[in-house]
């Protein structure tokens, strides 16, 4: 391995830029006579608009245009997309309602967007968006997922009777009945995933900017795929086609998958500029917008149950969950509660039946989408609490009772689509167990007590489906998209290298570890590698960064570009050194020919491919360029064990996680720093989520969490030093025998968390986010037993 | 508008302002140094953290008038002659950043905290201290690092 | 926000003058409740008359008493050696107010003006007996607060210094909510010796009040254990998302138990 290649603890090349205040975010981007776009919002959960008066604000001081839903329908702008079909059991397709950029005749959700008003100041738009006078007729609302289909509730959208997008299913229905009908026991939970805020740092924004002159349209926005973002805009929204369409993600503040979708906002500053004679215009959300449009994650609710046998064999798992899509179908919505969640309910255990049905259903609130784990972390939420709990009831030790069903035989192929290629689940729970020190729980569950605290343990022996994902796989599911990925490596006469990547950095720190790849492949330094991501002018074409795809799929892309550049350098260095090509070989960044001491570097060959007066150009082209689509085999399989030890003032309700456990498996790590941060990160979203997090509606559809003075965001002192390690199973199907690692924290911590907190206060179920409140009430039967 | 005048980064800036317009408004959109970062709009997540007169302060919370004739750093001024300030050093080498959004905040933030609480930092201290600062990526365990080691540096 | 007009006098009486003068002017010492409400557009003054010009800072302690200036910082009280000194507790709770970068802007008589039910001070106005001292008057600590966000201060009248009374011991003891991190209950107990126990609490109700039941049982015995059989009633206690009137009236008595076991 070279210094800087593959398993260097390398720092990253990206962080001087931000360390030094240098970052360039989309709000960091100033374009000559930019003006400013305000978005009027609804007040109301649910209501018909019945008429919008934007005299009084289009005569305001700075006002360039005021624009309204009726505008977007003259206009042709095109509505927003869901692009993942999903059919319901009785094989209808999903009820998708129209969502217009700017609302026509009906508002679902409070803050959904019902004009814009484009100024010469942000202070200008913003007074003059208060101008704007929208008479509503107030509707009833819904918000809560469970009360959605029931009868008489409000209906969001014409086209879904009972508000209810889709009815689907997965598994085995028989063979599943059969399993619980013969069953010596059966375990049961209801469970609440909580709707959770994404909450980046960086508040979206985006500038749109039409060029008069060339008919061209260049788009700024905070997107995790600005090529995604492009052909939507072009394809779907029509706004222009893609040739006349740049779009641009700079830097970007972080994601977590709210930074997938395509959103109104920019669709309707990249039309206001044009409405407003070319003018580049501005938007920023504030942090309160964010709250109110950035999609959602989570919601679900969830009866789940398990089956098992006389031995403590799992032999049956059926599942029954309501999720909650908002107001609108956002752009991969459908296929969060479907085959990102239901796909993976077979966890890390032998499950032979498993049947699963998930109601999608529309309410008055925020769409719902992806966010980090995005499926992955309800299902295993589901699996996990179930299988504690059942150790639980069946007086099992919950570690054993997991070794008992694990998976130790691959490939895998579960009742749910999934087949799993390698893993060794054993040895990252025993590695976990001797980490954690299980055996001297009990001696620390005894100190705790003396201090008035219950201590708890849980774990979360997660699985994941990452590295999504083969193109006609997922096609045949109803995916609108194929999910490889692009690369392309350009390297310069003097041996640098430029890599073109469709993935996009938004705090991964692709500009190192792609730069690791190179460096590992090439034999140079990392210094002299740049990573080009984010722009759809520069880079050809990509599908972007979520599902801890960019190294599994987009690293793969550059592996395979660069195999054909090392076979179009060694065809260039055979000539060069008049030796027959397969004597040439390549290795540390030197070609030699086999048997004799001619040896040229790499930038060498680089230059002679270039300078190209060594070989003929009528069989070998001259330059140094190549490409690659990726399309992977198999998704790929993360899994690992993770441990958290709480303690619970009994009398005030304080959770306080005192220690944490990550023993992960993410087969070959490109740069453990790296690889930690983003377990440390996962793991802090995930203890959000248990014990912080939630995003409350009340029964109007009022949102009660609308900023950090409600919604509770972890702090530093919410969470504890963490200790990660890992074990490894090469993944086997991508050259690199990586899995992802984006993800596994936010999957594996809410369950770990939840089993520990109920082994300590010694109940069934305490609802997400156990604050302290929650847990107070949940110590109730504790305090009637003292009295 | 009445004009204003300070100390930014050791350099005499003046510009016109309005009442209203917030120190960051001035620092980003007058002065074009946009390392101060604006992540909320209730004072809570610190991105915005500059220092007034050697103190930490959230830059979205504090009126630019009001800071007229002050001595203002901002991330963009603590590195001294080409080399980094050791806290910017520190979080670079302990991976204390990912998108980079919180950390102009972070670094500023950690090293008031050095200024009032020594160099010698416990873990514990500087969790309590970062209460004003609000990161969605590192889970803050690599910001704790980079802040003990920043501090030993100082 | 909406523009307003910006004035900084240098001099009480020349604030006085000002604030009179402006119809819809507001007072700001700090302004870490004022701008973010501004930003909201939930204020909209024309006339803001920062107080910061005044330097109206300081601490001073004598053997009975503690006067904090109007416009010291909450840093500056919490850091304050002789304050640490005479009433520690009170140093303390200047130190947890809101995070570091708040407390080198918001001032004693910024938060105590405001009167936010969920501030931590007005506990410990109420336990240690203060008088709130304006330009034209003094006014009581419990004759002070009257409500959510309303005090006994008449519209243009300015505060000038806060006095405390030096208590034997006493300690403050703060539930944060969980999100905002201010005081979900805040519970101060000031150990006055023959003259008894005064326990303050914010947090808890539309403003914050004595807890006279326990009082009455700390002044014969001043002990976490005393507080046993005294019951917090939750009936007109604030309620919200974070905290029902029954938690809050249950943590109020948590609250009391460890400010009495930490009193010094």
């Amino acid at each position: 391995m070279s210094e800087t290649g593959i398993g260097a603890r390398l720092v990253r090349k990206e962080d001087h830029r931000f360390i030094t205040g240098k970052g360039r975010y989309t709000d960091d981007i100033n374009l000559p006579g930019q003006a400013f776009a305000y978005f009027v919002r609804s007040p109301h959960a649910h209501a018909e608009i019945k008429k919008i008066d934007t005299k009084a604000a289009a005569k305001a001081p700075g006002v360039l245009c005021v624009l309204t839903g009726d505008d977007a329908a003259k206009d042709g702008v095109g509505g927003l997309i869901c692009g993942w079909m999903i059919h319901s059991k009785d094989g209808s397709p999903m009820k998708a309602g129209p969502h217009p950029v700017l609302a026509q005749g009906k508002v679902r959700h409070v803050g959904d967007q019902v004009a814009v008003v484009v100024a010469r100041t942000r202070d200008q738009a913003k007074a003059a968006a208060a101008l704007v006078n929208v008479t509503y007729k107030p509707l009833d609302a819904v918000a809560d997922p469970a009360k959605a289909q029931k009868r008489g509730a409000p209906k969001v959208h014409d086209v879904a009777a009972n508000n209810t997008v889709f009815e689907w299913e997965i598994g085995n229905k028989d063979a599943t009945e059969a399993a619980f009908s013969k069953a010596a026991h059966v375990t049961k939970l209801q469970l609440v995933n909580n709707r959770l805020a994404p909450n980046a740092m960086e508040p979206r924004a985006a500038i749109g900017s039409y060029d008069a002159g060339e008919d061209h349209f260049t788009l700024y926005t905070t997107s995790q795929n600005p090529h995604v973002a492009r052909l939507v805009i072009s394809a779907f929204i029509g706004i222009a086609p893609e040739h006349k369409l740049r779009v641009i993600a700079p830097d970007v503040g972080g994601g977590f998958g709210s930074k997938i979708f395509i959103y109104a906002e920019e669709v309707v500053c990249l039309w206001a500029s044009k409405r407003a004679g070319g003018v580049p215009v501005k938007w920023v959300a504030e942090r309160s917008e964010s709250f109110l449009t950035d999609a959602h994650g989570r919601d679900h609710v969830t009866t789940a149950e398990l089956a098992t046998d006389a031995n403590g064999k799992v032999t049956g798992l059926r599942v029954k969950t309501i999720a909650n899509m908002g107001s609108y179908l956002s752009t991969f919505a459908s296929s969060v509660p479907t085959y990102l969640y239901a796909t993976l309910l077979s966890g890390q255990y032998n499950i032979p039946n498993i049947y699963a049905e998930v109601d999608a259903v529309y309410t008055n609130t925020t769409p719902v989408d992806a966010y980090r784990g995005a499926g992955r972390p309800e299902a295993t939420y589901v699996v996990e609490r179930l299988m504690e709990t059942a150790a639980r009831e069946l007086g099992m030790d919950p570690a054993e009772f997991r070794r008992k069903n694990f998976i130790t035989q691959f490939p895998h192929q579960t009742p749910v689509i999934m087949c799993y290629d390698a893993g060794d689940y054993g040895a990252s729970l025993d590695k976990a167990l001797e980490l954690i020190d299980y055996a001297g729980f009990a001696k620390r569950k005894a100190a705790a007590a003396k201090k008035g605290k219950l201590r708890g343990i849980g774990f979360s022996n997660y699985i994941e489906a990452c590295g999504i994902a083969p193109s006609a796989a997922v096609g045949s599911l109803g995916a609108g998209v194929g999910l490889w990925e692009s690369a392309e490596v350009r390297v310069n006469p003097v041996g640098t290298v430029e890599i073109l990547t469709g993935s996009h950095s938004h705090g991964q720190g692709h500009e190192t570890t792609f730069a690791q790849l190179v460096s590992e492949r090439l034999g140079i330094s990392t210094e002299q590698v740049s990573i080009v991501h984010g722009d759809t002018d520069k880079v050809q074409f990509g599908m972007g960064t979520y599902g801890s795809r960019s190294g599994a799929v987009g690293m793969t892309a550059i592996s395979k570009a660069l195999d054909k550049i090392e076979a179009k350098a060694k065809k260039v260095a055979a000539h060069v050194m008049e030796a027959s090509e397969s004597d040439v070989e390549f290795k540390n960044g030197s070609f030699s020919v086999k048997g004799t001491d001619k040896k040229m570097a790499f930038g060498e060959v680089a230059l002679a491919a270039y300078v190209a007066h060594k070989f003929p150009t009528s069989e070998v082209e001259p330059g140094l360029k190549e490409g690659a689509f990726h399309d992977p085999t198999n998704f790929t399989f993360p899994a690992g064990c993770h441990i958290c030890e709480l303690e619970v003032d009994a009398e005030t309700g304080v959770t306080e996680v005192v220690d944490w456990v990550a023993v992960d498996d993410f087969g070959n790590i490109i740069n453990p720093m790296i690889v930690e941060g983003q377990v440390h990160g996962g793991i802090a979203q995930g203890v959000g989520q248990a014990l912080t997090e939630g995003v409350v509606y009340d029964d109007g559809g009022q949102l009660l969490t609308g900023s950090y003075m409600d919604y509770c965001m972890p702090r530093a002192d919410n969470l504890p030093p963490l200790r990660l390690d890992f074990t490894k199973t090469e993944c086997p199907s991508n050259p690199l025998g990586i899995k992802g690692c984006g993800e596994a924290g936010a999957i594996a911590a809410p369950a770990a968390l939840m089993n520990a907190l109920t082994d300590a206060l010694g109940v069934k179920d305490v609802p997400m986010p156990a604050s302290p409140q929650t847990v107070w009430k949940a110590m109730a039967h504790l305090r009637e037993a003292a009295e | 508008m009445p004009a204003i005048s300070m100390t930014v980064n050791g350099e005499k800036v003046c510009g016109e302002v309005e009442g209203r317009t917030l120190l960051v408004e001035f620092i980003r959109n007058t002065l074009g140094k946009t390392g101060t970062h604006v992540g909320c709009d209730t004072s809570q997540c610190g991105a915005c953290v500059v220092h007034v007169n050697g103190k930490a302060v959230k830059s979205c919370t504090a009126l630019a008038i009001a800071c007229d004739g002050a001595d203002v750093t901002t991330i963009e001024g603590i590195a001294k002659d080409g080399k980094l300030h050791p806290m910017q050093e520190a979080f670079r080498e302990n991976h204390g950043l990912q998108c980079g959004f919180c950390t102009p905040g972070m670094i500023m933030s950690g090293i008031d905290i050095v200024k009032r609480k020594g160099k010698k930092l416990k873990e514990e201290t500087i969790r309590e201290e970062l209460e004003g600062n609000i990161c969605r990526c590192t889970g803050y365990h690599n910001i704790v690092k980079a802040i003990q080691a920043g501090a030993a540096k100082m | 926000m909406e523009n307003f007009e910006y004035h900084r006098p240098s001099k009480l009486a020349d604030a006085v003058k000002l604030i009179k003068a402006k119809k819809d002017g507001k007072l700001m010492s700090g302004g870490m409740t004022l701008i973010p409400t501004m930003k909201q557009g939930l204020a909209t003054p024309s006339d803001i008359i920062d107080l910061g010009g005044l330097k109206n800072t300081g601490v001073k302690v004598t053997k009975t008493k503690v006067t904090i200036m109007a416009g010291t910082t909450h840093a500056e009280v919490a850091n304050d050696k002789d304050l640490k000194k005479a009433i520690p507790a009170l140093a303390a709770l200047a130190g947890r107010i809101g995070d570091p970068h708040v407390r080198h802007c918001g001032t004693i008589g910024g938060s105590v003006a405001n009167a936010d039910p969920a501030a931590d001070y007005p506990a410990a106005l109420i336990a240690l007996n203060a008088k709130v001292v304006t330009d034209s008057r003094t006014i009581e600590a419990e004759k002070f607060f009257k409500g959510l966000f309303e005090t006994a201060l008449r519209t243009n009248e300015i505060i000038k210094q806060i006095e405390f009374e030096i208590p034997a011991r006493a300690a403050y003891s703060k539930f944060p909510n969980p999100a905002s991190r201010y005081a979900m209950v805040g519970v101060f107990v000031a150990d006055f010796g023959k003259k008894g126990v005064r326990v303050g609490v914010t947090g808890a109700k539309g403003s914050a009040y004595r807890e006279k039941a326990m009082e009455k049982a700390l002044s014969a015995d001043f002990s976490a254990d005393a507080l046993a059989g005294v019951k917090v009633k939750a009936d007109d206690m604030n309620s919200d998302i974070h905290g029902s009137a029954e938690y809050r009236a249950h943590l109020v008595g948590v609250m009391a138990k460890r400010a009495v076991a930490a009193a010094k």
